[in-house]
C-alpha cells in the first residue's frame, strides 16, 4: 500500500469527482439536453484512478468512448468536459468533439475514442516517441473486453512487444461489449491470458479494489518506465450503467446492478478500507463528496448556460495550415 | 563563289536551351544586312529574344517559318551575295541539312560546363567561356543567376575569358551570404580573383552585382582593368523597395510575376518557365533568409545603404554606365551627372534587364569598352 | 545545382536530407530496411522496390522494419505524431489501406477538428500505387480518390523526380497528416533535381506545357501520357495546355479555373477508377465555377469501372494512353 494521506485523499477525490460527474450526466442526459452518445464509467473508477495516481505530465494515455473518468483522472478540466459534453463553445474541445472525443494533449490525454479498439495503436505510438524522445514516459491504453477481441488491439501487443515500448495494456472487462456478454465474445477466460501469446506479462486484479488496481497498475508502469516492456492488465468491474445512456440494459440480469452497487461498489470499498485503518475518517471523505458536489453542480450550471460555438467554428481547425 | 554563303542557325542562348520556336520573321529575303542586325524573334523555353546576325550579306532564303520549332544549330536562313545563284544556295541547304545533327539529350551544356571553386570556405559557381587576354567578370544582380548574361557571354567569350558567377545566396553557390552587404559581397568577388588566380579583370556588374563590382574596384585598383556598370546599384540611395520586398515575399506564381515584369521593358519575355526557375531557386532552403539579410543589408527601409556615387571618379580604369530609360527598379537618374572618366549610355525605351533585352547593343558597347 | 536522378533517388534523398536536418524525423514500414532479426544483411531490401535503400546505414534505428501489422503501425505512427515525433510510416501499396484505413481517416483526419483546434499530428504516410506491373487487381490500384474524399488528410501526387523530392520535403516539413503517394511505375523515370533541400507549396499545380485549343488536368504517371498525346496533337495543329495538379488535397482551383477560361475546352486524366475519382472532382467543379466559359462539354479519360485485371494485354487496354486522349480531345474540338 504506502500511499501518503495526502494520495488517499487524492484518490478518493479522484474516484468520487469520476463517480459524481457520470451520475449527474446520467440525471441530465434524460432531460434530453445533452446531443448525441453519452457511456458512463460510473462503478469501474478505481481503474482510472489506481493507474492515473502514477501518471505526470511525461505519461500518456488513450481512452475509448467510456472516456470521462480515465480524462478526470489525467487531470482534464471538469467544466471544460461537460461544457463539452453539452456541445458549447466553451467545451476541451470548442464543442467540435464531444463525449466521444473528449481530449486534452497538453495533458498527455489522446482522447476518448469513437472506435473500438482505436486507441492501443496510437499508445504504441506515443510510448514510441517517449522511447525515442527520452522521456521516460509511459502510454497507457484503456480498452474494454469488447476491444480486446479488435485486430487493433492484438496487432499493438504484438507491436508492442517486438519493439520493447513503454506501455501499459488495460482492459477493463466489465463483462459486457455493447449489449454481448464477454463470456460470449472473449474465447478465453481471462483477456489476460492473451498476454502470454504477446510475450509479456498478463495480470488479472479486481477492478474495484483501488488498492489491488494501484498496486497492478504500479508494477507495470515501473516495468515500462525502466524500459521492460509493456503489460496486459485486465481489471476485472462491472459498469452500473449501460452501454450507452438510453440502453435499457434488458441483456443484465434482474436487480444485477442494484446487487452490484450493494456488495462491491469500489467507493464503499475504499471508505471501509481506510476508515477501518484509521487512515483517513469520515468527515474528511465526507467533506470531499461535498467538495466535488458543488464542483459538479457548478459544472453543469456553468456548461448549461455557455454558449454554443461561433458558426464559423463550422469551418475552422481541419488543418494547421491551408 | 560558294564562300560567300553563310549559315544563320539556331542560337543557344543559356546552357539548357535546346531549341527555339520561329516567333516572326523580322527581314524578307531580299534584305540587305548588316551584324547586329535582328533577323528573327525566337521564342524559348526560358526567354524570348531576337536572332541578330553576326555577318553582312543579303538574306536569300528564309528557310524555317513561322511556327516552326527548330533544335540549337540548325538552320533558319542563308545568307550570300546578290549574284549567287539560286542552284548554289540549294545546294548548301541540302548539304547543311544532311549534316546536321541535333544536339543529344544528355549533352546539356554544349560542352561547357559550369564548375565550383572555394572562396574562404564557400562554394562559388561558375561558368566560363572563351580563353585568354584580361579576363571579364560578370556580376549578376539581386535575386539573379550567372544565366541572367545568357546573351552576353558567348559573344563576349570571342575575344577573351569571361568568367560568370554566381554571388552567395544565389544559383548553385554558397547559400552563406554573411552579412549580406555590398562590401562583404565584393570582398566574395575579390576572393573568387584570388582562388582562380586572375590578377586583373574587368568587371562588369548588374544591378546589386554593379555596387558589387564598383566597391571591389575602389578597393582593388590593382585588380581591375575597367568597370561596366548596368542598370547600377551604389550610384544613388532610390532603388524600388517595394519590388524588393515583393520578390522575397511571393511564394506563388501569381504573386511573383508582377514583380518579375517590372524589371523588363517588355513583360511578354516573362515566360512560365521564367517564374517556375525562380520560383524553384527561391524555395531551395536557405535562400528565404539570404535574400532577406542581403536585403536588409543593402537597402533597408528600400533605400539603398551603400551609396559611392561620390567615389566613382576614382575608379583608375575607364568606366562605363549603362542603363534603360525605363528602368523601373534602379532610376536612370543615377546615370546622369557622373564624372568625366565615366562614359554613360541611356538606351531609350529599355527597362532593368537591358543587358539581356538589348544585348547587342550593350556587347558591344562592353567590347568598345575594352578593347 | 541540379543533376539528374530519378524519382526513387529523389524519394530517397528527401527523407535523408530531413532526417540529417530534424532528428524527430523517424521511418518505419514493413522492410524499409529489410533483414531485421534475420541472419542476413541489414538493410537487405530498402524497401520492397529499393527506395529507402541505404537509409538504415546511415540512420540506424530511426528506420524501423514493422511486423505486417498495418493498423497497430500506421496506428502508431499517427500517435507518435502527436507526441513528439514526425513519422514517415511506409504503407508499402495504397491497396493496403483497407487494413488501416481507420487509424488514417478517423483518427489522424479529425483529431485537428474534434480536439478543438488543439491536435498536432505531423505524420507522412507514403505509399505506392498504379498499375502497369502486371501485379494485378490488389496491387495496382489507385486510390488517392479515397483519402482527397476526407477532410484533414492531404494528399500529394508527385509526377516527377523534381516535384517528388519537394513535395515529399514539403510533406515531411507539414503539420498536417499527408498521405504521399508514389506512382511505382515512375520509380526509374529521371529527371533534373537540385541537390540542395528545397520544398513545393501544396495546392500549386503546375502548368507543364502552354497551350490554347484545350487544357488537360492531370496527375501523377498520366502527366506523361497527356504530354505524349499533346505532342502527337500539335502535329494536327492543336495546341494543348496540360496542368499537373500535383497535390488533389488541397487542390489548385484557381489554375485549373485560368486555363479553362483561357481554352474553353476541358479534358480531365486520371488513372483512377472513374466513379469517385479526381476525373469527376475537378470536372464537377470546372461545371460549377466556370461553366460559361466552356465551348464544348468535359471529357474524362479513366480506367474503366473494373479491377485491374492481371493478363499483360487486358492490362494495357485498363491504362488510359495517349491514344484515348487524342480521341477524347478531337471531341471537345468537335474533331472526332
Amino acid at each position: 500500500m504506502q500511499l501518503s494521506k495526502d494520495d488517499l485523499l487524492k484518490a478518493y477525490r479522484m474516484m468520487k469527482t469520476i463517480r459524481e460527474f457520470e451520475e449527474r450526466l446520467h440525471v441530465e442526459f434524460a432531460t434530453g439536453e445533452i446531443p448525441g452518445f453519452v457511456h458512463l464509467y460510473a462503478g469501474e473508477e478505481a481503474s482510472a484512478t489506481g493507474f492515473c495516481m502514477h501518471l505526470d505530465e511525461r505519461d500518456k494515455i488513450a481512452s475509448n468512448h467510456r472516456g470521462h473518468g480515465h480524462s478526470i483522472g489525467k487531470g482534464c478540466d471538469v467544466h471544460a468536459m461537460m461544457a463539452e459534453i453539452y456541445g458549447r463553445g466553451t467545451g476541451l474541445c470548442g464543442g467540435k468533439g464531444g463525449s466521444m472525443h473528449i481530449a486534452d494533449l497538453s495533458k498527455g490525454m489522446m482522447g476518448a475514442n469513437g472506435i473500438v479498439g482505436g486507441g492501443p495503436p496510437l499508445i504504441c505510438g506515443a510510448g514510441l516517441a517517449a522511447k525515442k524522445l527520452k522521456t521516460k514516459g509511459v502510454a497507457i491504453a484503456f480498452f474494454g473486453d469488447g476491444a480486446s477481441n479488435q485486430g487493433t488491439t492484438m496487432e499493438s501487443l504484438n507491436l508492442a512487444s517486438v519493439w520493447n515500448l513503454p506501455c501499459v495494456f488495460v482492459c477493463e472487462n466489465n463483462g459486457y461489449a455493447e449489449a454481448t456478454s464477454s463470456k460470449y465474445s472473449v474465447s478465453c477466460d481471462d483477456a489476460a491470458d492473451r498476454a502470454s501469446a504477446f510475450n509479456m506479462p498478463g495480470v488479472v486484479v479486481d477492478g474495484h479494489d483501488f488498492f489491488a488496481v494501484h498496486e497492478a497498475a504500479g508494477e507495470a508502469i515501473n516495468r515500462a518506465r525502466e524500459g521492460k516492456g509493456p503489460t496486459l492488465i485486465e481489471c476485472k468491474l462491472n459498469r452500473y450503467y449501460g452501454h450507452f445512456e438510453g440502453d435499457a440494459q434488458t441483456y443484465r440480469g434482474k436487480d444485477e446492478v442494484k446487487n452490484l452497487r450493494a456488495t462491491i461498489d469500489c467507493l464503499d470499498q475504499f471508505r471501509a478500507k481506510v476508515t477501518s485503518a484509521s487512515l483517513l475518517d469520515d468527515a474528511e471523505l465526507n467533506a470531499i463528496d461535498s467538495d466535488v458536489a458543488e464542483l459538479i453542480d457548478d459544472a453543469v450550471e456553468k456548461a448549461k448556460a455557455a454558449p454554443m460555438p461561433a458558426a464559423a467554428e463550422l469551418l475552422t481547425d481541419v488543418y494547421i495550415s491551408y | 563563289m560558294s564562300d560567300s554563303i553563310r549559315a544563320i542557325c539556331m542560337p543557344k542562348w543559356g546552357l539548357s536551351m535546346k531549341e527555339g520556336t520561329v516567333a516572326a520573321w523580322l527581314m524578307d529575303e531580299g534584305d540587305e544586312i548588316s551584324p547586329g542586325d535582328e533577323v528573327m524573334d525566337v521564342d524559348t523555353e526560358k526567354i524570348s529574344s531576337a536572332v541578330e546576325a553576326s555577318e553582312s550579306g543579303i538574306l536569300r532564303r528564309q528557310i524555317a517559318s513561322e511556327g516552326d520549332t527548330l533544335s540549337v544549330g540548325d538552320l533558319l536562313g542563308v545568307l550570300a551575295d546578290s549574284d549567287t545563284s539560286d542552284a548554289d544556295i540549294d545546294a548548301f541547304v541540302t548539304e547543311f541539312q544532311a549534316n546536321y545533327v541535333p544536339p543529344a539529350d544528355d549533352e546539356d551544356d554544349g560542352g561547357a560546363a559550369t564548375e565550383t571553386v572555394d572562396v574562404d570556405g564557400r562554394s562559388i559557381r561558375y561558368l566560363l567561356r572563351g580563353e585568354g587576354g584580361v579576363p571579364i567578370i560578370l556580376v549578376h544582380g539581386f535575386g539573379g543567376d550567372l544565366n541572367n548574361w545568357l546573351f552576353n557571354h558567348e559573344a563576349l567569350a570571342a575575344k577573351r575569358a569571361v568568367y560568370a558567377l554566381d554571388l552567395p545566396g544565389h544559383g548553385a553557390s554558397s547559400k552563406d551570404v554573411g552579412d549580406g552587404g555590398v562590401t562583404a559581397l565584393a570582398a566574395v568577388v575579390s576572393g573568387f580573383m584570388a582562388a582562380l588566380d586572375i590578377d586583373k579583370a574587368h568587371l562588369v556588374g548588374h544591378s546589386l552585382g554593379g555596387a558589387i563590382a564598383l566597391s571591389v574596384a575602389l578597393d582593388n585598383a590593382d585588380k581591375v582593368a575597367s568597370l561596366t556598370l548596368i542598370g547600377s546599384a551604389g550610384l544613388g540611395a532610390e532603388i524600388d523597395g517595394d519590388y524588393l520586398q515583393g520578390f522575397i515575399a511571393a511564394e506563388r506564381r501569381k504573386d511573383l510575376k508582377p514583380h518579375v515584369e517590372k524589371l523588363f521593358s517588355d513583360p511578354a519575355l516573362v515566360t512560365r518557365q521564367l517564374i517556375n526557375d525562380l520560383l524553384a531557386f527561391k524555395r531551395i532552403d536557405g535562400v528565404q533568409a539570404a535574400l532577406e539579410t542581403i536585403m536588409a543589408a543593402f537597402a533597408p527601409g528600400g533605400s539603398q545603404a551603400l551609396v559611392m556615387r561620390d567615389r566613382i571618379g576614382d575608379v583608375a580604369g575607364p568606366v562605363l554606365a549603362i542603363w534603360g530609360s525605363g528602368d523601373r527598379i534602379v532610376p536612370a537618374s543615377h546615370a546622369e551627372g557622373l564624372p568625366g572618366n565615366v562614359r554613360t549610355e541611356v538606351m531609350s525605351g529599355q527597362g532593368h534587364m537591358v543587358q539581356m533585352e538589348a544585348a547587342s547593343e550593350v556587347n558591344k558597347l562592353i567590347d568598345e569598352l575594352i578593347g | 545545382m541540379a543533376r539528374k536522378i530519378t524519382y526513387q533517388q529523389a524519394i530517397g534523398e528527401a527523407l535523408a536530407q530531413e532526417m540529417e536536418r530534424d532528428e524527430t524525423v523517424i521511418l518505419m514500414g514493413e522492410d524499409v530496411a529489410g533483414g531485421a532479426g534475420a541472419p542476413g544483411d541489414d538493410d537487405a531490401w530498402g524497401g520492397v522496390l529499393g527506395v529507402t535503400k541505404g537509409l538504415y546505414g546511415k540512420f540506424g534505428d530511426r528506420v524501423m522494419d514493422t511486423p505486417i501489422t498495418e493498423s497497430a503501425f500506421i496506428g502508431a505512427a499517427v500517435g507518435a505524431a502527436t507526441a513528439g515525433l514526425r513519422p514517415v510510416a511506409e504503407l508499402m501499396f495504397i491497396d493496403f489501406m483497407g487494413v488501416c484505413f481507420d487509424q488514417i481517416f478517423n483518427q489522424a483526419a479529425k483529431f485537428r477538428y474534434m480536439f478543438g483546434g488543439k491536435a498536432e499530428t505531423p505524420v507522412v504516410i507514403r505509399t505506392m500505387y498504379g498499375a502497369g506491373f502486371r501485379a494485378a487487381a490488389q496491387h495496382s490500384q489507385c486510390l488517392y480518390p479515397v483519402f482527397t474524399h476526407i477532410p484533414g488528410l492531404k494528399v500529394v501526387t508527385p509526377a516527377t523526380p523534381y516535384d517528388a523530392k519537394g513535395l515529399l520535403i514539403q510533406s515531411i516539413r507539414d503539420n498536417d497528416p499527408v498521405i504521399f503517394c508514389e506512382h511505382k511505375a515512375l520509380y526509374t523515370l529521371e529527371g533534373d533535381v537540385p541537390e540542395e533541400a528545397y520544398t513545393i507549396p501544396f495546392g500549386e499545380a503546375n502548368v507543364t506545357r502552354e497551350g490554347d485549343d484545350v487544357t488537360i488536368v492531370t496527375l501523377g504517371r498520366m502527366l506523361h501520357v497527356a504530354h505524349e498525346a499533346a505532342d502527337a496533337l500539335a502535329k494536327e495543329k492543336i495546341s494543348c495546355e496540360v496542368v499537373d495538379l500535383r497535390t488533389t488535397s488541397p487542390i489548385d482551383t484557381d489554375t485549373i479555373i485560368e486555363s479553362v477560361e483561357n481554352t474553353g475546352r476541358l479534358v480531365v486524366l486520371d488513372e483512377a477508377h472513374p466513379r469517385c475519382s479526381i476525373a469527376t472532382d475537378v470536372s464537377a467543379m470546372v461545371c460549377q465555377e466556370a461553366f460559361s466559359a466552356l465551348k464544348a462539354p468535359i471529357r474524362m479519360v479513366t480506367a474503366p469501372h473494373v479491377p485491374v485485371p492481371f493478363a499483360t494485354n487486358l492490362e494495357d487496354l485498363y491504362i488510359p494512353d495517349a491514344g484515348q486522349v487524342q480521341q477524347a480531345v478531337r471531341t471537345v474540338m468537335g474533331k472526332d
